[in-house]
């Protein structure tokens, strides 16, 4: 049985028209299978290298040097970014981070029991005028208290 | 000076500030018509005469880059937007993406007609998955009124817009490093010559220009030359390298302020107009000890330094690396300086892409002297080896292959001159300051 299903096949074909060169597709293939699966298996890196038709390696190189993608145990439902850097950390951010750890039993990069939640630090999420932040997948909240993140996290 | 008023976050309050019909409402794309009604060339010289530097933070001539492309180039050649907005603090292109993404594809239609490209790729950062939707249904909206795609406004040109995700790497706001990863490999910067004017996207001329950049270009040429000079900063008489520092810009202003906010003013600014009449002040009461003037790679400057207009120059006269971002991060008095550090080579050290040696190292080596005196273990010797490491790394001294170490240097350089005292003071006493979130993230 392959790992990707022919859905995810076709809407990876469709961006092959965007750019000369079916490399370029990579890091699309990358988000259009993980967003998905909830990670990049070994073996779906062999089938997203055969339909770019590339070295399984030349995918795997590129994916692990992002540290965005998990290889080996997949995200919870929801990914949890909380920033760290400069602007959030002089408001708040890290203890924000050590808060919502310690009310979710996890330590950064780990996801909960459940499966429901993968908690991570990220470096500045460019919203710093609203920090401290944090994203839920790809939507941005500001202006957090460790009450209002947890609430936004449980929804 | 006539009264400012801003333009290029003139429409961000409006209701119905994205779609194209309120963007046409308020005379968009009319730049467009203009200049698709004049040859590519005249396009760049006006770009070149209004004196428009890069705003994505080397503040190089907009113009001029364009003129680097071969001539007579029988294509293709190609525009990267580059709208990987990751460094610390800044957050302007943002705004600009999620309130007015109109302004930008008017922009960027604009910039391609110049440089004879048909086809443009937006490098969004993944994080920005607000201005990722939003930019979308703004292209699908161009495309389904004749805006982009074949035959434009009917003149006959044509141009595709596509918008590539990046994967949460701050070295994919660096222009080769862009390239690479756009073009599906790890995001290494590339040694050069050759530019990317030269050869760039898919071994092609490419320009890389910054979101901000690109928005200005539909003013220029809507508005005129004149009116782009007419705002800023002319060059110093006394400073044969100094361009000026013309037309709006977008400050950003985070930290320790009452208001956290993006303004948009004339370039040349003070820090401390920016805190007090735009930021509502510092917080609590408290006074700036230091400020970051263009995000952390640029460096910081100490409270007598606040006064320095944040142009293209005055950043680089009190020592800092240079405008960089223009987003201004404010510290108040009752924050360590040695936090502050720590937290700015950590951002380095994880972002680093560890190709050349002195950055992979140099900024891995801070960030652990540093943690280590946070842990009360600091020795005075460590801050003449931190000052030894930070000069050692960067395009600067010639050790690397791209200014991520340059910026990593800086605040490190900046914050050991300018606030030693504080440095050997913390040692001295063999202060700790910890958290628990540095304790579980070093778990990790
Ligand atoms: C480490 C590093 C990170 C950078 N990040 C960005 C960025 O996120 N956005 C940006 O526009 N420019 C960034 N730059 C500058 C780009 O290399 C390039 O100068 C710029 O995109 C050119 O556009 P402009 O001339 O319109 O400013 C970065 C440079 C370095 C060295
Ligand atoms: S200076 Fe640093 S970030 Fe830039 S190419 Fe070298 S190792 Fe990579």
């Amino acid at each position: 049985m392959p790992v990707l299903s022919e859905e995810l096949r076709n809407r990876i074909r469709a961006e092959f028209p965007k750019y000369p060169d079916k490399r370029a597709v990579t890091l699309p293939a990358l988000h259009i299978v993980h967003d998905a699966l909830r990670m990049v298996s070994p073996a779906a890196i062999v089938e997203i290298a055969e339909l770019l038709e590339l070295h399984p390696s030349e995918v795997s190189d590129t994916m692990t040097f992002y540290g965005f993608f998990h290889d080996k145990t997949p995200l919870g439902k929801r990914r949890v970014w909380v920033c760290r850097s400069i602007s959030c950390m002089l408001r708040g951010g890290e203890e924000l981070l050590a808060g919502l750890c310690n009310r979710l039993g996890v330590k950064p990069g780990q996801t909960t029991a459940d499966g429901s939640v993968t908690l991570e630090y990220a470096e500045c999420l460019g919203a710093c005028e609203g920090a401290p932040c944090m994203l839920v997948n790809d939507e941005c909240h500001m202006n957090l208290t460790e009450d209002s993140a947890a609430e936004l996290i449980r929804k | 000076m006539p009264e400012f008023h801003p333009v290029l976050l003139a429409r961000i309050d409006k209701p119905d500030s994205t779609s194209l019909a309120g963007y046409q409402a308020d005379g968009g794309y009319a730049a467009l018509k203009k200049a698709l009604a004049m040859s590519a060339d005249d396009v760049q010289k006006m770009v070149k005469d209004s004196g428009l530097r890069g705003r994505g933070g080397a503040g190089f001539s907009a113009g001029a880059k364009w003129s680097f492309l071969p001539k007579n180039h029988l294509g293709p050649i190609y525009l990267a937007v580059n709208a990987d907005e990751s460094e610390p603090g800044t957050f302007n292109n943002r705004i600009l993406m999620e309130e007015d993404p109109h302004q930008l594809l008017e922009g960027i239609a604009i910039t391609c007609h110049a440089i004879r490209s048909h086809t443009a790729y937006i490098y969004l950062r993944y994080e920005y998955g607000r201005s990722y939707r939003v930019l979308d249904a703004a292209i699908r909206e161009c495309y389904a009124s004749g805006i982009l795609g074949k035959n434009i406004l009917g003149t006959g040109f044509n141009l595709d817009v596509y918008l590539h995700r990046g994967a949460g790497a701050y070295i994919c706001g660096e222009e080769t490093g862009l390239i690479e990863s756009l073009e599906g490999k790890r995001a290494w910067p590339r040694i050069k010559p050759p530019y990317p004017a030269i050869e760039g996207l898919f071994r092609r001329p490419t320009i890389v220009n910054n979101v901000e950049t690109l928005c200005c270009v539909t003013h220029i040429i809507q508005r005129g030359v004149e009116w782009f000079k007419s705002i800023g900063v002319p060059p110093d008489p006394n400073n044969k390298r100094d361009v000026g520092s013309y037309g709006p810009k977008l400050y950003c202003i985070s930290g320790h302020v009452n208001k956290p906010c993006c303004v948009e003013l004339p370039l040349g600014v003070t820090a401390r107009e920016l805190i007090d009449t735009h930021g509502g002040g510092v917080w609590k009461g408290r006074k700036a000890k230091a400020v970051v003037p263009g995000g952390i790679s640029m460096g910081f400057l100490s409270a007598s330094e606040l006064d320095t207009p944040l142009d293209f120059e005055g950043p680089g006269r009190a020592g800092c690396l240079g405008l960089g971002t223009a987003a201004v991060v404010v510290i108040d008095d009752h924050t360590s300086m040695v936090d502050v550090l720590y937290n700015c080579c950590r951002f380095m050290a994880h972002e680093s892409c560890g190709q050349c040696t002195p950055c992979r190292e140099g900024t891995d080596w801070s960030t652990r002297i540093l943690d280590r005196i946070r842990h009360g273990k600091g020795r005075l010797e460590d801050i003449d080896l931190l000052l030894e490491v930070a000069n050692s790394m960067g395009i600067i001294p010639g050790t690397t292959i791209c200014g991520l170490a340059d910026g990593a240097a800086w605040p490190v350089k900046n914050a050991l001159t300018k606030f030693r005292g504080e440095f050997e003071e913390y040692i001295r006493a063999g202060r700790r300051s910890v958290k628990p979130a540095d304790e579980l993230m070093a778990a990790h």
